[in-house]
């Protein structure tokens, strides 16, 4: 019974996911029926083409460099905050804390007017760092508030000992404070980063072209001359949906202990 | 100790003040667009109108049919997401071997970009050669028709976001305490009894937290909808965010625009109230 419950529920959160790779490795003129499910013989064939006709190596190398900015820039701002939140002893620290949260929550649709404005006004249309400064809307909240939490569960004796023995506040969370809390800044890392990596609302309202376009508008607005092209689409999908695979499964424990401990503090 | 004041505020003000330029000050401004009359293809300067707008937002049937949508997506997802990541939670919550791929497999959805989810659902919806009416034996005009494009973006949403439920589920049943069910197994209580006595009612807070997240990420949804239908078919599946995105960048209105995306930001703000007020009553 429980093997069979645990199965169904594997099936049920890969099958649609199977389905897009065996697409992608179907000839083209086997998409266009059903039976057969799978393909009489593997192509490549999508995937040639996406590459060759098709800008999505610039594409993918947009995305992997906002993801990778947005990670950094919150780590960095956030490691700051949350230290001084967690450690420093920061008066008003449940206030600040709701207000982080609840800046979380706001709708991205709310702002992305004003933001366009913004950042028309500053020349920053269609560029990569129009989507690292606005990422951090949600970046920066999920940040300050998983390491205020991974923080707390220090003791602050370390803290204490390492100002006593002559370290800098600086030092102290550079020396002490994150080296121990290394697990922490992983698992907000991988957080941030799968956000930044799928985030579609902004990144479609501020980018006009392949300069800065990234993988989700990219494959949602995917170029079709007569037909859908649903055999390089899927091939597309599974370039853009790889990385972050990989990403659950090396790190699924820190990216559940990640996405629970958030929950479990508010 | 060294009396060197460690001034906290300093380690603060870097993110305070990236926050405060993108997500603070770009809310006023919406409120103060949203009082005007201002449109991109418009060369005149804009012209501040007052409540013109909101007063327009009231009499528009579209917006009242996307509020109307927005709900009932938001109610059918939530709900089903939650009985069945119950389901999955009490399944998961005991150890077995293989718990770690598992975890990994049930991340999946909830890791790959929705934008890309809503491409592989459209290519399974797909009426004549999609993988869901073959194996369903069913002829379903699945994005097709007004009466079902609505149900098909919720069956994507459930199926992403259900995952996301169980985990935090299964962490809430990871806190109770074991005393409780071994009492309850010493007093010979049936398992429905567990369930409704103790199970449910210290999950309730957790249940409360899911519902939270859930209800508001499912009210401001917008990728899954605007990559699977556009809004249509005959704005059958136009939700709130839908609606707004169309209004700012293809009618380019950025003052009636605005106004719907502050409304958009009053729903989610009234709605975070309410569960915020409810966890508190549960705490106490």
């Amino acid at each position: 019974m429980r093997v069979l419950a645990l199965a169904l529920l594997a099936a049920y959160c890969l099958a649609p996911f199977l389905w897009q790779v065996v697409t992608s490795l179907k000839p083209a003129a086997e998409l266009v029926s059903l039976p057969p499910l799978l393909p009489s013989r593997p192509s490549a064939e999508h995937y040639v083409a996406i590459f060759a006709g098709h800008p999505l190596a610039r594409i993918v190398a947009n995305s992997a460099i906002v993801a990778a900015c947005t990670t950094a820039l919150a780590l960095a701002l956030g490691a700051l905050a949350a230290y001084a939140l967690s450690m420093l002893r920061v008066r008003g620290r449940a206030a600040v804390l709701g207000v982080v949260l609840a800046i979380s929550m706001f709708p991205p649709i709310a702002t992305v007017s004003p933001l366009f404005l913004l950042l028309s006004a500053l020349g920053l249309r269609d560029t990569l760092a129009a989507l690292v400064l606005t990422y951090c809307t949600f970046s920066l909240p999920l940040a300050v508030w998983l390491l205020a939490s991974f923080f707390d569960a220090l003791p602050r004796e370390l803290y204490v000992a390492a100002r006593v023995d002559g370290c800098s506040a600086l030092g102290a969370l550079w020396r002490v404070v994150l080296p121990l809390a290394a697990p922490g800044m992983l698992a907000a890392a991988l957080l941030v980063f799968i956000f930044a990596w799928n985030e579609f609302l902004f990144a479609l309202a501020f980018t006009a072209t392949e300069a800065s376009r990234t993988l989700p508008v990219g494959i949602a607005l995917f170029p079709g001359l007569h037909e859908v092209p649903y055999g390089e689409i899927a091939a597309a999908s599974v370039v853009a949906t790889l990385p972050v695979v990989a990403l659950a499964f090396a790190f699924q424990r820190r990216i559940v202990e990640g996405l629970t401990a958030g929950a479990v503090k508010g | 100790m060294r009396t060197e004041r460690e001034q906290p505020w300093r380690y603060l003000a870097p993110a305070a003040l990236l926050l405060g330029i993108v997500t603070v000050y770009p809310l006023a401004h919406v409120v103060w667009l949203s009082l005007e009359r201002r449109s991109l293809l418009d060369p005149a300067p804009p012209s501040f109108t007052g409540l013109d707008n909101y007063a327009r937002l009231a009499a528009d049937e579209r917006f009242w049919n996307a509020l109307g949508n927005t709900a009932y997506f938001v109610a059918v997802s939530v709900s089903l997401e939650l009985v069945l990541g119950l389901a999955f939670a009490l399944a998961l919550q005991r150890p077995f071997r293989g718990r770690a791929a598992l975890y990994g497999i049930i991340l999946l959805p909830w890791a790959v970009p929705t934008a890309v989810s809503a491409r592989m659902w459209e290519w399974m919806f797909e009426p004549d050669i999609g993988v869901l009416n073959y194996v369903l034996g069913a002829q379903v005009n699945w994005l097709g028709s007004p009466a079902w494009a609505l149900n098909a973006a919720v069956l994507m949403d459930v199926w992403k976001s259900t995952p996301f439920v169980a985990l935090l589920l299964i962490a809430g049943l990871q806190s109770i305490p074991q005393d409780l069910y071994r009492a309850a197994a010493v007093d010979g209580a049936s398992r429905w009894t567990v369930l409704r006595r103790i199970t449910l009612p210290l999950l309730a807070p957790m249940i409360l937290v899911a519902l939270l997240f859930r209800t508001i990420d499912a009210f401001r949804v917008f990728d899954a909808i605007y990559v699977l239908t556009g809004g249509g078919p005959a704005d059958s599946t136009e939700t709130l965010s839908i609606y707004t995105y169309k209004m700012l960048f293809q009618s380019l209105e950025f003052g009636y625009g605005s106004a719907l995306a502050v409304s958009v930001f009053a729903c989610v703000a009234l709605i975070a109230g309410a569960y915020v007020f409810l966890l508190r009553r549960i705490l106490q």
